[in-house]
């Protein structure tokens, strides 16, 4: 059976958008291949790695496992709204001075859940980063660095 | 991913309607984490997903007046480990809620689809057997219900006949006494599949008599299971060591696991008394 093309209305980074996808597109392929917002990586495809990690109406979600479909009337935030034009957000200059990357894939989705976690826990524990995070692998950095750049994004000393 | 088709149900019978039409590659699409999966790896034949969580019914917590509790099938785990009630009055849907995937998932996968998936390891099942939880059932001949540990019928399958959907779970209210406890064996300490799991619920008199008791194990069979052996052998008295020992070789004999890459028979079958001991306690110190 052929899909067919089905038109999906929702806001994306504050922006109201309708664009048109394929009816087996997931929100990441929407994102990506029909919105052109390719900040959401896909590494696994199946919700274990955390790199597509969205904001779908106040929870970060895998948009690998939501259909663009599930979409239509919802708020979706992704990492290309978290800086103001040139001027990165707090967490991403943390990101940056701790040096909390390396080949960047992994990046846009812990930037993401981050976001989240600070959006309701302004000031959370090392373990309550860890945990929050543990959807989010990175194979460069062994965490510590993302963890200490969360940290100084919350305003805590970082060792 | 298959050509799969979407379809938003806005009631519990146009969810029937869509899914009895759609024959046998209709699927109802809860939080999709484990669903979307399997339509895109082709482990399940799928050409339409019935979307089923925006029907009022399907989605929400509510606690009745005699202490019961409800809810939707398709509740995301977030909000039901971020309800105060349960939180206070089911503390084991707490354990079972935040250790299902990660963040991420938990703001989308549901106990009904943890339910309706049929896993084997499936970490929100041996909770819902211990806690007594009936399934409400939606379908073409009406509403039904079953009990969970009636529920499973084999990895991936279940009860669930064509055009049936689940709508909701219901709880007893919490007798006095009672505690529950669930605990998960993993090599790390989240986001993973267990490679045992084990739930106990109990409750304790006054002179601290274990009055009546529900032990279950998971990744050991090719369905949760319920083991009333393990049960028998802490009711009608205090727990002590030896009782303790009893119920956990009650759940080790129980287990009938096999060897894949997450642990081995021996692994397991020792696992399920490890886990069915420390529920055992870990329930009775809840309950006191």
């Amino acid at each position: 059976m052929a899909s067919e093309h089905i038109v999906v209305s929702c806001t994306i980074n504050g922006e109201q958008q309708v664009f048109l996808a394929n009816e087996r597109d997931s929100l990441l392929e929407a994102l990506r291949d029909r919105i052109g917002l390719t900040g959401a990586k896909e590494g696994c495809n199946n919700g274990n790695c955390g790199a597509c990690c969205v904001n779908m109406d106040g929870r970060i979600v895998n948009s690998c496992l939501v259909m663009a479909a599930e979409c239509e009337g919802s708020e979706i935030r992704t990492v290309e709204g978290l800086a103001s034009g040139d001027q990165l957000s707090p967490l991403q200059n943390a990101f940056l001075e701790q040096a909390a990357l390396q080949c960047g894939i992994c990046t846009p989705g812990f930037l993401v859940a981050a976001e989240a976690l600070l959006e309701q826990n302004p000031d959370p524990s090392e373990h309550e980063i860890r945990y929050w995070l543990a959807g989010n692998l990175c194979r460069c950095t062994g965490y510590d660095k993302i963890i200490k750049a969360v940290q100084q994004a919350a305003g805590q000393s970082v060792v | 991913m298959q050509a799969v088709k979407y379809a938003r149900a806005g009631s519990v019978e146009e969810a029937v309607s869509l899914l009895q039409d759609g024959g046998d590659g209709a699927r109802p699409l809860a939080g999709g984490t484990d669903v979307i999966v399997q339509a895109r790896e082709r482990t399940r034949d799928i050409d339409l997903f019935v979307d089923i969580k925006h029907i009022p019914e399907v989605v929400g917590i509510s606690h009745g007046d005699d202490g019961s509790l409800t809810i939707g099938a398709a509740t995301p785990c977030y909000q039901i480990y971020g309800d105060e009630t349960i939180a206070a009055n089911y503390p084991i849907l707490v354990d079972s809620t935040s250790l299902i995937g990660g963040t991420a998932i938990q703001g989308r996968a549901s106990l009904g689809g943890n339910l309706c998936n049929s896993s084997p390891a499936a970490d929100g099942i041996p909770s819902l057997i211990v806690l007594e939880a009936q399934v409400e059932i939606a379908g073409p001949n009406g509403r039904r219900t079953v009990a969970v540990e009636d529920f499973c019928t084999a990895p991936g399958r279940n009860v669930l006949g064509a055009g049936e959907f689940a709508i909701s779970l219901h709880f007893p209210a919490p007798a006095e006494g009672s505690g529950a406890r669930f605990l998960r064996f993993i090599p790390r300490n989240e986001m993973d599949i267990a490679v045992t799991n084990a739930a106990t619920q109990l409750r304790l008199d006054g002179d601290g008599n274990v009055t009546w008791a529900r032990v279950a194990i998971g990744a050991v069979a090719p369905t949760p299971l319920l083991v009333s052996a393990a049960a028998d052998a802490i009711v009608g008295q205090p727990l002590s060591e030896e009782t303790i020992a009893a119920a956990a070789a009650a759940s080790s004999a129980a287990a009938n696991p096999i060897t894949d890459m997450r642990g081995s028979v021996r692994q397991r079958v020792h696992l399920a008394g490890v886990l069915t001991e420390r529920t055992i306690r870990q329930a009775a110190e809840r309950a006191a």
